[in-house]
């Protein structure tokens, strides 16, 4: 086999819809592969806490059907990474349930369904810690101690290329993984058809956002990728869609610190001798990427913890003396809390918007608030109940603010909502971590089975 | 001496996560000339990142200059991970908006 070619339909498959033409034109160049991650973790971490999906039910389906029935249609392997937008065990669950759903409803010829786990237990990764290994801490975050590991609800293991490989070596026709690496959902295939590691791993790098890619911006369009022995070739299906050297150059700094380097579960995938060319109208070549392995085979682990119950309020002001004077007005409300609920036990959050509601402490133009303001204001606590009344006491004395020379008296806010909402538990990402580990399919356990008819 | 504007120079300024805990913004030229007219007006470094967010330069954890796709990239610590309760933007997508208005000098 001189190149291997994989189509990508989507950069996360279920948050929305692929576009289904382009797909069309990918399935019609004939495809050695179909394959999409379905992972990521810029959802937050509420969907890994309440182990749901962000993305809906019909969009994951809908996806998984064309990804599905084209596949078995041309009789090449279907892969899918990060199921369900966390890759947690439920959702793993959940997309063999789809496919098996999927088969049976279209009464597909049966085929081998392989599928993998992520999660990690926390008595898992106590004894793992308590028998000396360190977690380590990415991006800011010291290393993990146990306080924090009791304060975490669900941990999931980012898989590498392993897993992908030990079930195309069984022979799986189409595979669900847990949590993954998104370029490895790609690179798994090259390299199980013999391709070297620099260009596997620079195939799953271009692929992985499907057309984010290509120009001219347009999500959710069909890219396809050929790996050969020395080059990978990326090519822009939507007719309206090209593979530039500046749209594939652009898209290797997308989402990461530094444009030169990714790393993945048992190495990193250097960028920095890249060469683009432009090869075809739709089409561009890269040569030079280069893939090191890693001295010690470390797992990043994501894991996030609950806060608490939580609920939304919101308000508007429109009184140009009240806008000058919001902060008072929201200390006001604090206070009111605060006479209720003591300092702690409670979390309360004010965003305005109109002032710097998106930036916060980052935006250069607090002291130019607008002619009106809306504040959103979250209340966080132990139990329902509580966030409820801690948000509506925060929310509805806003309402009560006494400045000392407003012209208003019968209110200081509007209400569009004269109520508080309910809103998903608060959580945060309490993990985001290495682990060293000895075998690079330990925390990936396989299995097989088979779906159709 | 005249100056124009980098929303007018740039062919994309953007935001965005890159990992739970940090935001990384991309400003990516067309032309390989104003990329380097950019570079040397020295109106985007790490000082003038600083300055415009109003940061410490400890909250910046990575400043490139990308020349393959004639870009520019900084990214910044986060002063608590995406999605805590009172983020605003969980994906990081809106925090560029400062960098369009930034003057640079004409060549």
């Amino acid at each position: 086999m001189n190149s291997l070619r994989i189509i990508c339909p989507n950069g996360h498959l279920g948050f929305a819809p692929i576009r289904v033409e382009s797909f069309r034109l990918g399935v019609a160049a004939r495809p050695d592969y179909i394959a999409a991650d379905s992972g990521s973790d810029d959802v937050g971490p509420v969907p890994l806490g309440t182990d749901t999906s962000t993305s809906p039910l019909a969009w994951q389906t809908h996806d998984l059907e064309h990804m599905l029935l084209a596949a078995r249609e041309l009789g090449v392997p279907m892969i899918i990474g990060s199921a369900g937008d966390t890759g947690a065990n439920s959702r793993v669950d959940l997309f063999v349930k789809i496919i098996r759903e999927l088969a049976a409803k279209h009464r597909l010829p049966r085929f081998k369904l392989g599928y993998f786990y992520s999660e990690v237990g926390r008595e898992d990764l106590r004894r793992r810690m308590r028998g000396g290994e360190t977690v380590v801490g990415l991006e800011g975050y010291a290393a993990l101690t146990e306080a924090e590991l009791d304060a975490t609800e669900r941990i999931v293991a980012m898989a590498g290329v392993h897993p992908f490989i030990a079930l195309l070596e069984q022979g799986a026709d189409v595979i669900i993984g847990g949590r993954s690496s998104d370029s490895c959902v790609f690179a798994a295939p090259a390299i199980h058809h013999g391709f070297p590691e620099d260009q596997a791993y620079y195939l799953g790098k271009v692929l992985e956002c499907a057309s984010f890619c290509a120009e001219p911006y347009g999500g959710k369009e069909t890219v396809l990728g050929a790996v050969a022995a020395d080059a990978v070739e990326v090519t822009a299906m939507h007719p309206g869609q090209r593979c530039t050297v500046a749209s594939v150059a652009g898209h290797a700094m997308y989402e990461r610190t530094n444009p030169y380097f990714e790393h993945v579960a048992g190495g990193t995938l250097d960028m920095s001798a890249c060469h683009y060319e432009q090869i075809a109208e739709k089409t561009t070549r890269i040569t030079g990427a280069k893939f090191g392995r890693a001295a010690e085979f470390r797992v990043k682990l994501e894991g996030a913890g609950k806060i608490g119950e939580r609920y939304v309020g919101m308000v508007g002001i429109r009184d140009p003396y009240t806008i000058a004077h919001v902060d008072d007005v929201i200390a006001w409300a604090r206070d009111k809390v605060k006479e209720r609920f003591g300092d702690t036990g409670y979390e309360l959050y004010y965003n305005v918007y109109g002032r710097d509601g998106v930036m916060g402490e980052l935006e250069p133009l607090r002291d130019q608030p607008s002619h009106e303001l809306c504040i959103l204001v979250q209340g966080v606590a132990p139990t329902a109940e509580m966030a409820e009344e801690v948000c509506i006491t925060g929310t509805r004395q806003m309402f009560y603010a006494r400045l000392p020379d407003v012209k208003g008296s019968a209110g200081g806010v509007a209400f569009a909502l004269d109520e508080v909402l309910r809103a998903s538990p608060a959580y945060r990402w309490t993990l985001n971590h290495t682990l060293r580990c000895d075998d690079p399919l330990e925390l990936f356990p396989t299995h097989m089975t088979t779906a159709g008819v | 001496m005249t100056t124009q504007k980098l929303s007018a120079l740039a062919k994309t300024i953007r935001s965005k996560n890159a990992g739970v805990n940090l935001i990384t913004f991309d400003i990516i030229f067309r032309e390989r000339e104003t990329y380097e007219r950019v570079k040397r007006s020295g109106v985007l470094t790490r000082e003038s990142v600083c300055k415009l967010y109003r940061i410490p330069p400890e909250r910046i954890a990575d400043f490139v200059e990308f020349d393959p796709a004639n870009a520019i990239k900084f990214t910044i610590y986060r002063l608590r991970p995406s999605g805590s309760p009172g983020d605003p933007d969980i994906f990081g997508a809106q925090q560029y908006a400062p960098l369009l208005d930034i003057e640079v000098p004409a060549a």
